[in-house]
């Protein structure tokens, strides 16, 4: 097959998988102001914990949903034990949320050591499907598939729902959205479960694609840092479109300038901050 | 009484070597001033400019990278030295250019996305960097005809290093644009209401800020004669601003007792137990959670407290 298209295929792939990491990470800093910097963490703790779960004998859907629910629950302590005590103190978040990623990796390592696992793809997408002449392998049509179900699911919940109104709220005009009897607190821990489980559901579905090894959390961090900030931070589709853009530049960098992938992925960062440093689809701020 | 106190610590840092008992504990010493002018360096804009930059470990590594290549290439120390500072000093105004477009939470996540930058180059870029290999060097210099290469001497020369560090910073500190740059950190809009221009303190405090944390990252380069994409990673910039916060911000002893608490806890541990990085994360939480203020400031304060309760005791039992 043609390597661009190979290249097209894991680009849109892999953006697939940053949407479900970076939505929930932009979520979290658009609502609660707090750069999660324990993202890249529940994100490789999701696919370790399904990695346990499917040797108990769990099939892969239950696995990746029960370890998501598991660092979801995860999350929710974080928040109303660490984070619920330092509000309003946004480097002391930024370190404890740092230090705990250090934990957390090296309590991963301490627990399934330091060999790259890989979680087998499961059994009914395996193979290939032919789409306009082209052979795609099947289980990466479904991820880029389950990206787009989440988006939607995700734009529906913050658009179409009370919920989602009073998230909004809450991102908009916090201390207003207090006044008219929101509880804003209360959402902090509902959001920052949310985004928790999306990152620990994508590494389960990553899982397939990159395996797990100690570092994947420090890598794909930086990878959610980005889309962010290219697509503004509380904006769901500035999460998409940063996925994507950031999927591409880092399948194509890799391929084209092998030595400099990384620089071609933070590059169009840099500009998007010189011209607009809100993000593509921020909002202004005052 | 201050001077006393001055003096004697001059004294006790100057004879390090005579009485530490085995070049090891002098080569601990050696780390601790060179991650103490670290530490002071980052502490300029997290401490006195409200910026908390976790991408220092990059410009750190642009100075141990560019001393390596330049020594490889063949040139002398002058120019190693020179040559690693002023590529240092761009590279700081190339992230104090980018990373100001941003202040609080904006700030942190460009100086992330710029440390991570170099952590790729010096990573990925083979030809240049070597890859995870990393470079080694030949030797450290010998000013003056003086030799470095035992511990003792080392440690010497770095002490010299970190006394010139420790007072640029007090006179820094003391000066009108040490005031201005406190000032732009807690009104930043009265200090730009004022004429000051906000954007150019900052810019300053990066390069001076920059200009350190590159001094330490030739020291260290110096030090192992050695450096790999280890020094550059996501972690080493954590460290510098733990070593930061552990010891207080804005103090100008709290970057060095932080310094010398993470040197330590970081050779014991490692000595003892395999899992530095879980310690070093429970450090983070513990003193984030419990001494917001860095031990040094939080000390003080428990000590002052302690104090004052003991104070009307003293009198009812007299």
């Amino acid at each position: 097959m043609n390597l661009w298209v190979v290249l097209a295929i894991n680009s849109i792939t892999l953006g697939g998988l940053l949407f479900l990491l970076s939505a929930g990470f932009s979520l979290i800093f658009g609502l609660m102001k707090i750069p999660n910097l324990t993202h890249g963490s529940f994100f490789m703790l999701g696919a370790y914990l399904a990695t346990s779960l499917i040797a108990h004998g769990f099939d892969f859907w239950t696995a990746a949903i029960v370890s998501g629910l598991l660092v979801a629950a995860l999350g929710g302590l974080v928040e109303r034990l660490i984070l619920r005590r330092l509000v309003g103190a946004e480097l002391a978040q930024v370190l404890v949320t740092l230090g705990l990623s250090f934990m957390i990796a090296d309590v991963c390592l301490m627990v399934w050591t330091g060999d790259p696992i890989r979680i087998a793809t499961p059994s009914a997408l395996r193979g290939v499907t032919s789409v306009i002449g082209f052979g795609f392998p099947t289980y990466r049509l479904a991820i880029s598939l389950i990206a787009v179900v989440f988006a939607v699911a995700l734009w529906a919940l913050l658009d179409r729902t009370r919920l989602g109104a009073m998230i909004r709220a809450g991102v908009d005009d916090p201390a207003m959205a207090r006044v008219v009897g929101i509880r804003v607190s209360r959402l902090f821990t509902v959001v920052f479960c949310l985004g928790a489980w999306l990152a620990g559901f994508a590494g389960v579905i990553g899982g397939p694609i990159l395996s797990v090894y100690p570092g994947l959390d420090q890598e794909m961090l930086p990878l959610a840092l980005v889309v962010v900030i290219l697509g503004g931070s509380g904006s769901l589709i500035g999460s998409l479109v940063g996925s994507f853009v950031v999927g591409f530049l880092y399948n194509f960098g890799q391929a084209m300038f092998p030595e400099l992938a990384y620089v071609v992925l933070f590059l169009p960062m840099l500009v998007v901050l010189v011209v607009r440093p809100q993000g593509l689809f921020g909002r202004q701020t005052a | 009484m201050k001077r006393i106190v001055l003096v004697g610590a001059l004294l006790i840092l100057a004879t390090v070597p005579l009485w530490a008992g085995g070049p090891y504990y002098v080569n601990i010493s050696s780390q601790i001033l060179l991650y103490a002018i670290f530490a002071l360096g980052v502490n300029v804009l997290a401490g006195y400019a409200g910026l908390v930059s976790l991408g220092h470990a990059g410009l750190f590594g642009v100075a141990a990278y560019a001393g390596a290549r330049i020594m490889n290439d063949g040139h002398g120390h002058v120019v190693v030295i020179t040559g690693a500072l002023v590529l240092t000093l761009l590279a700081a105004a190339v992230f104090a250019v980018l990373a100001l477009r941003g202040t609080g939470l904006g700030f942190v996540m460009i100086t992330v996305a710029l440390g991570q930058i170099v952590w790729g180059v010096a990573y990925r870029w083979i030809s240049i960097t070597n890859g995870d290999n990393g470079i080694a060097i030949r030797g450290r210099p010998s000013p003056l005809g003086l030799s470095l290469t035992s511990p003792s001497s080392f440690y010497w020369a770095t002490l010299i290093v970190f006394l010139l560090a420790v007072t640029s910073m007090a006179v820094f500190v003391a000066s009108p644009f040490g005031a201005s740059l406190r000032g732009t950190r807690d009104q930043p809009r009265r200090m730009n209401a004022l004429g000051y221009h906000v954007w150019m303190i900052r810019f300053l405090a990066f390069l001076f800020s920059g200009f350190w944390s590159g001094v330490a990252g030739l020291l260290y380069l110096y030090y192992n004669q050695f450096v790999s994409p280890q020094a550059v990673a996501l972690t080493a910039s954590a460290e510098a601003l733990l070593m930061v916060i552990a010891g207080g911000t804005a103090t100008l002893l709290g970057p060095i007792a932080g310094a010398a608490l993470v040197v330590i806890v970081k050779n014991v541990a490692s000595a003892h137990i395999e899992r530095w990085n879980f310690v070093l994360g429970a450090i983070f939480v513990v003193i984030v959670v419990f001494m917001p203020e860095g031990l040094v400031p939080g000390t003080v304060r428990r000590w002052r407290r302690a104090m004052a309760a003991l104070r009307p005791r003293a009198t009812a039992a007299g």
